[in-house]
């Protein structure tokens, strides 16, 4: 039996006292010992920001590679060895900004990945710049007359690329976070989980009394079909008023990249010997050259 | 009379199936027991435009084209306009009666032969698209080579569309054989086949390098198309289900080298295939698998730059740029492979090296390299030498077997931590991009990070030792010295022998196959040697003769240089050759 104590180990975390990282971080080891998924059975790919640590905070397999990158990494880890579980976490620069043509191929490949991004609406790290989904008109010091942009809507965007698991978390609900990290980890492909984060030293406008007071779960509205692809659409563009978390868009399910790859069907391919029973196989290549 | 060596060009624009003409024309020679070299010549276009294909055919191994023409095939008019005069006096052309003579005057040395080329094509096979195969039939007729090897590629290579297709094109080849038999023009150039002859090979480059590559474990590769890098990504794309070989054309260059990183992290050999611009937006994850001491192997096929330059064309002008590509310092190899051979060489060592040391490896190849067909004996592919050496990378059993916590980046004597890959619980361990504490946590502790930089910089004692060459051919005393790297050894090669059939220890060459980590006392020795160095480099800053000076302080005396996108020929070294002394 996996416990969420299986996860305890590695540095102290970095962040800010009140971050919603630390809420991540739980969520996130609860839902593994949930899923009976052990530390050495998953690797955590992860980008470049505060977020990104993450994997330093606890005992698992981590990648920490570059901005903007984790989910190309992910790619290559699941081809070379789709035995293990890959789960990228990364914030919305990293997810939205630099990585973004990854995240919408991945989504349209259904790479079979868990894509958490630690959605707090501005860049942490680097000190307080505009992200791609903060507000149009956010004042940071790249943009001190107001972000002249409209944001980016990753659900939006995830459901057009073709994701088949589309969902919202918030870090302030610690219990739904873990049952929607575990559903992600359940689905066969590739499922996005954009985690509403609040950031208590650089977006300040956007704290725990903003989201408590909007935030509503779609599970409770019993009308709501996470089947139908454009109640999600409009779901996924509401905000302001109210904003709603949970699990926007289930669709049906498409075989995932891993399993159409005829090079994986037998075994993994880091499984398969390297010796010369291999090397004399190639050589019946030099046939062709004749 | 006898021919050393005979070439063969044959023209017309793009979309008219030069290459693939060309190339068939080439398995043929080959198949007779000839030695051809093979070079396709073509612009960054789909259609129109001036493309061509050189054979150069002998009954010795061939290392190089040249720039005289035995026999052009003019496919258009431009063709005559662009080669005429490269054909030898003697030689002759042909080119079809319909396209008729570009306007001038016309040269009396060369037999002219306007034959029907696409009627004949039209009657005997029953399509126009036939010509090239009987023009390249004329050819055969002309030079007196027996035509059955053209049948046997033609049913080689036409087997899947039909028997009524293999007769047609078979037919079509008859006619233009006997067209090429009864030219009455003065054509004395002869090339017969070698009946008997051992079976040899024809491969370019691209394709020893990957078979190389496959043969030594390579099990991933991810790349973004860009001539010529693609080529070899259409290779692995093409055998992948075969060999069970992930293949993936991914959304861009960055993508695909942190793929092939994430799947070297987890134990796959993985290759990024590209091109000097695609590598341009490859170097900052190159650097992430030097500091995270992931096995990587890079091959870049090196094209004109800057930016898009000329598309494709050759130039070693990436020499500098792969020496320091990325920022920050990391060890890596640097291999340029100069022939077919060392490409295979190269494809199956990379690997090795790769994952031995826990660094990226680079191959550098070019345009030239990685296009030119060429005959090869059979056991100059040597399977028997190809190892697959993974080093200090732990099995299940010695996990297992472990007392005390892994530590990925343990400092070690050599710089070489044991290592192990993520998926067995004794080894749960993070790696990351950061600068990392033994353990792999982020650290910025001066000590920590002396202590990393130092590791992975001890690990250049143990590479330097992996290094060969430089390599010398050529008499051991000569007057000169031409020093190059790469693909430019194969014309200098030529250039040196005939010097030397001149006069006997004229010349010879000393070739570097690789630059990184410089192989310094073994170079220096080399230049001692010497009694007059010429750089001979396809760039225009001489990139090696800087490398020469930083590394052993030697400054070559001349300098040949070129960079006008086209490859070293021997005639334009020994041309170049007067004017530098």
């Amino acid at each position: 039996m996996v416990t969420r104590r299986d996860f305890a180990g590695g540095e102290t975390p970095t962040w800010c006292t009140g971050c919603g990282n630390f809420a991540i971080l739980n969520g996130i080891k609860m839902a593994l010992a949930e899923q009976e998924i052990a530390p050495h059975e998953i690797l955590l790919v992860t980008g470049i920001g505060c977020g990104s640590k993450l994997p330093h905070y606890m005992h698992v397999n981590g990648f920490h590679t570059l901005h903007g990158r984790p989910v190309a990494v992910a790619t290559g880890v699941r081809l070379a060895n789709h035995g293990l579980r890959v789960m990228v976490v990364h914030g919305d620069g990293d997810g939205y900004g630099e990585g973004l043509s990854h995240f919408l191929n991945a989504a349209r490949r259904n790479l079979n990945i868990v894509d958490l991004v630690q959605d707090n609406r501005v860049y942490g790290l680097t000190r307080g710049q505009y992200s791609p989904t903060s507000e149009r008109g956010k004042r940071t010091p790249t943009t001190p007359a107001g972000a002249i942009e409209w944001p980016v809507n990753p659900l939006a965007l995830a459901i057009t690329a073709g994701a088949t698991f589309v969902s919202r978390g918030y870090s302030g609900e610690l219990e739904h976070l873990v049952w929607l990290i575990g559903e992600a980890l359940q689905h066969p492909g590739y499922a996005l989980v954009d985690v509403l984060q609040p950031c208590v030293t650089w977006n300040r406008n956007y704290a725990y009394d903003f989201y408590r007071e909007r935030v509503y779960k779609l599970e409770e509205d019993a009308a709501y079909d996470p089947r139908d692809r454009t109640a999600a659409w409009e779901r996924a563009h509401e905000w302001d008023e109210r904003i709603p978390i949970g699990i926007f868009y289930r669709g049906e399910l498409k075989p995932t990249y891993e399993e159409q790859v005829a090079a994986l069907v037998s075994s993994c391919l880091v499984d398969r010997p390297l010796d010369r029973e291999w090397i004399l196989h190639v050589e019946e290549l030099m046939q062709t050259f004749f | 009379m006898a021919q050393r060596d005979l070439a063969i060009r044959i023209g017309g624009e793009a979309g008219m199936g030069l290459e693939s003409s060309g190339a068939g024309f080439a398995r043929a020679l080959t198949r007779g027991g000839l030695y051809v070299f093979g070079l396709p010549d073509y612009y960054s276009r789909i259609r129109g435009g001036h493309n061509f294909y050189s054979i150069r055919v002998a009954r010795h191994p061939l290392y190089t084209h040249a720039e005289p023409v035995h026999v052009l095939l003019a496919l258009d008019r431009e063709t005559i306009r662009r080669h005429v005069n490269h054909v030898v006096p003697g030689g002759a052309i042909i080119y079809d009666e319909k396209d008729g003579l570009p306007e001038g005057p016309r040269r009396a040395d060369v037999g002219f032969c306007a034959l029907p080329l696409s009627q004949l094509a039209e009657e005997k096979g029953g399509r126009e698209v036939m010509r090239n195969t009987l023009a390249l039939g004329v050819v055969a007729g002309l030079i007196g080579f027996d035509p059955q090897y053209m049948a046997s590629v033609i049913r080689d290579n036409f087997a899947r569309k039909g028997q009524a297709v293999v007769d047609a094109n078979l037919r079509v080849v008859e006619a233009g054989v006997q067209a090429g038999c009864s030219f009455d023009g003065d054509f004395s150039f002869r090339m017969e086949a070698v009946p008997g002859a051992p079976a040899r090979v024809m491969m370019n480059g691209t394709e020893a390098f990957a078979l190389g590559a496959l043969a030594g474990g390579c099990r991933f590769v991810a790349g973004y198309p860009m001539t010529p890098g693609s080529l070899a990504l259409h290779w692995f794309a093409r055998y992948a289900d075969q060999y069970g070989v992930a293949t993936k054309h991914a959304e861009d260059e960055i993508a695909a080298i942190n793929m092939a990183i994430g799947a070297g992290l987890v134990g796959a050999r993985a290759l990024v295939p590209t091109s000097g611009g695609g590598f341009s937006l490859m170097v900052e994850a190159l650097g992430m698998a030097g500091i995270a001491e992931i096995p990587l192997v890079v091959y870049e096929a090196q094209r004109p730059g800057p930016a898009t330059g000329l598309a494709t064309r050759n130039e070693q002008g990436d020499l500098m740029f792969a020496l320091y590509a990325s920022q920050g310092e990391f060890p890596r190899f640097i291999l340029t492979p100069g022939t077919v051979e060392d490409c295979f060489r190269a494809g199956w060592q990379s690997f090795n090296l790769a994952e031995k040391h826990q660094t990226p490896a680079i191959i550098l190849s070019d345009h030239y390299l990685a296009v030119a067909q060429r005959t090869l004996d059979v056991e100059s592919i040597d399977f028997d030498a190809v190892t697959i050496e993974r080093g200090e990378l732990l099995t299940d059993q010695d996990l297992d077997a472990m007392e005390e916590p892994y530590r990925r980046f343990r400092v070690t004597a050599s710089g070489i931590s044991p290592r192990a890959v993520p998926g067995h619980p004794k080894a749960v361990f993070v790696t990351t991009a950061n600068e990392h504490t033994e353990r792999g946590a982020i650290t910025e502790e001066p000590a920590d990070r002396v202590a990393q930089t130092e590791k992975r910089l001890r690990k250049l004692k143990g590479m330097q030792q992996e290094i060969e060459g430089p390599f010398w051919y050529g008499p051991e005393e000569a007057e000169l010295t031409f020093v190059c790297w790469g693909s430019t050894c194969g014309p200098l090669r030529e250039a040196v022998d005939r010097l030397n059939a001149g006069r006997a220890g004229r010349a010879n060459m000393l070739y570097f196959t690789a630059l990184c980590p410089f192989p310094t006392a073994a170079t220096a020795e080399a230049l001692n040697r010497t009694r007059r160095t010429v750089a001979v480099e396809c760039n225009a800053t001489g990139q090696l003769e800087s490398l020469l000076r930083m590394q052993t302080c030697w400054q070559v005396e001349r300098s040949i240089r070129r960079y006008d996108g086209r490859p070293f020929t021997p005639e334009y070294i020994l041309g170049k050759l007067e004017q530098a002394l």
